[in-house]
């Protein structure tokens, strides 16, 4: 099993509803998210493109936040999720140091958060908030290893990249362009 | 074609710009880390080689300094992190991939061993020390008979110790300033490099205070040289580790990473210590200080710094 996500630039309006409905669903605190948008403008004047992404925790593979974390709070989960053990993490911030996307932040309770696929979410059979919430349908959530998954689908006849490949670790956020 | 490229970033007010989570406390462990990693590798080293008497003080009075240094560097890191009281679960656990579990250990380790050691010498410096009970008298005869052995294990200890300081920076491989191997060797001299500047500075005898004075001469021209490297490593190398040194060249970092560090640092006393060779009188204290503070300088500009680098996309 191997749960990843798409999300769709092309039908993606910046809206920001993941994000409210991110902060909602696991009580984020003021001033930090665990998704967020971005976006790029390419081009010169009149030949412009605009891309426009909901970027998260890519759930990397090859997880530097995790091999770096002194306790083993910072762990990977049946599908590749990766968590963060709150009672394990000593708030250190070697985890926040190590991941090329600043994925993470410290929660003002001393612990470090960041995106969890909404597993309390998963494991009853729903897509994360962020998914459920999307008016454009623009984000796909699922089980790379199903063809029949959402996230197989999305990904099987459309072009896509994920953010810095070059960072070496494998993330699990397929940007469908 | 002409192509521009323009990226209305995330704008979280806790994370972005940059999330510098790391302050003074990192550099100040790593800088303290490095200086007991040189004051144990040099009192080692000449117990291992049975010449004691040639270096009294790094052997003897230099070594009080190490677990003094070592309790406030762990002090320092427990005050980095912010979940505090579960601080203990570094221990519960050993994690061979994380360099911060591998310095946690070795410090629980050579803390109590440099208290140990220093122990050993104090009836020495302090004749009418009465250790009160038996067996710490019977503790101090084993130790004293054992100090070859214990040395072997401690100049082990002290090489991990210095080379860990930098490992823990080196292997963020998403940090583009710390991402280079050098990193390890550099901080393991420059840690050597303090060692030798404080055994100089406290040293009353004229012969050590020389021998102390050169070795840390030698020590000053490794670490300049492997700066240099360092520097070509990240210019022949990706985009984001030119940019990571051009911080240092040219960059905001650049007047106090080549006054403080550079200039102050390493060649200042590195000229002070050619000249006291060469027979001027000198006071040991001001080379010494020099290099300490440059020691100092050098781990705070590079966690500083490092934390501004990053990949871009
Ligand atoms: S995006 Fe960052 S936090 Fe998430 S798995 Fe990758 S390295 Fe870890
Ligand atoms: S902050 Fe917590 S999760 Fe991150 S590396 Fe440290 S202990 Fe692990």
């Amino acid at each position: 099993m191997r749960y990843a996500m798409a999300v769709d630039t092309k039908k993606c309006v910046g809206c920001s509803d993941c994000v409210v409905a991110c902060q909602t669903e696991n009580n984020v605190p003021l001033g930090y998210a665990r998704d967020w948008i971005t976006e790029t403008v390419a081009g010169t004047y009149p030949n412009v493109e605009i891309e426009i992404r909901s970027e998260r925790c890519n759930h990397c593979e090859n997880a530097p936040c995790v091999r770096c974390c002194p306790t083993g709070a910072s762990h990977i989960v049946e599908g590749g999720i990766v968590l963060v053990d709150h009672d394990k993490c000593i708030g250190c911030g070697a985890c926040i140091e190590a991941c090329p996307y600043d994925a993470r932040y410290p929660h003002p309770d001393g612990y470090v958060d960041k995106c969890t696929f909404c597993i309390h979410r998963v494991e009853k059979g729903e897509d994360p908030a962020c998914v459920a919430v999307c008016p454009t349908h623009c984000l796909h959530f699922g089980d790379l290893d199903d063809p029949n998954s959402d996230v197989s689908k999305a990904i099987a006849d459309r072009k896509w990249k994920v953010l810095a490949p070059e960072a070496g670790t494998k993330p699990q956020i397929y940007y469908l362009i | 074609m002409k192509e521009e490229l323009i990226v209305s970033g995330r704008n979280i007010p806790g994370v972005d710009p940059h999330l510098t989570l790391w302050h003074w406390q990192i550099p100040l462990y790593l800088f303290l880390g490095g200086l007991a990693a040189g004051l144990v590798f040099f009192s080692s080293l000449y117990v291992i080689m049975g010449k004691e008497d040639k270096a009294p003080t790094a052997v003897k009075w230099a070594s009080f300094i190490t677990p003094v240094a070592l309790v406030i560097g762990l002090l320092a890191l427990f005050l980095d992190l912010r979940h505090k009281l579960f601080f203990w679960r570094l221990y519960t656990t050993i994690r061979l991939q994380s360099p911060m579990s591998w310095g946690a250990w070795t410090l629980l380790i050579i803390t109590p061993l440099s208290f140990v050691w220093s122990a050993s010498y104090l009836r020495e410096l302090v004749p009418q020390w009465d250790w009160k009970f038996k067996w710490l008298y019977a503790a101090e005869t084993w130790v004293i008979k054992n100090r070859k052995p214990f040395a072997w294990v401690m100049i082990v200890l002290s090489v991990i110790l210095g080379i860990y300081t930098g490992i823990l920076l080196s292997a963020f491989n998403a940090r583009p300033l710390w991402n280079t191997s050098i990193l390890g060797p550099l901080f393991l001299t420059s840690g050597l490099s303090t060692g030798a500047a404080t055994i100089m500075w406290m040293s009353k005898d004229h012969e050590e205070k020389n021998l102390f004075g050169r070795i840390d001469l030698l020590l000053i021209t490794i670490e300049i040289f492997f700066i240099i490297h360092m520097f070509m490593g990240f210019l022949a190398s990706s985009a984001v580790q030119i940019e990571a040194a051009k911080l240092f060249l040219g960059g905001p970092f650049t007047v106090s990473f080549w006054s403080f560090v550079m200039i102050l640092g390493l060649l200042v006393p590195a000229f002070l210590e050619i000249l006291e060779w060469k027979g001027y009188k000198i006071p040991a204290a001001v080379p010494a200080f020099l290099v300490l503070f440059g020691g100092f300088m050098f781990r705070l500009l590079m966690v500083e710094a490092g934390q501004l680098t990053r990949y871009l996309y």
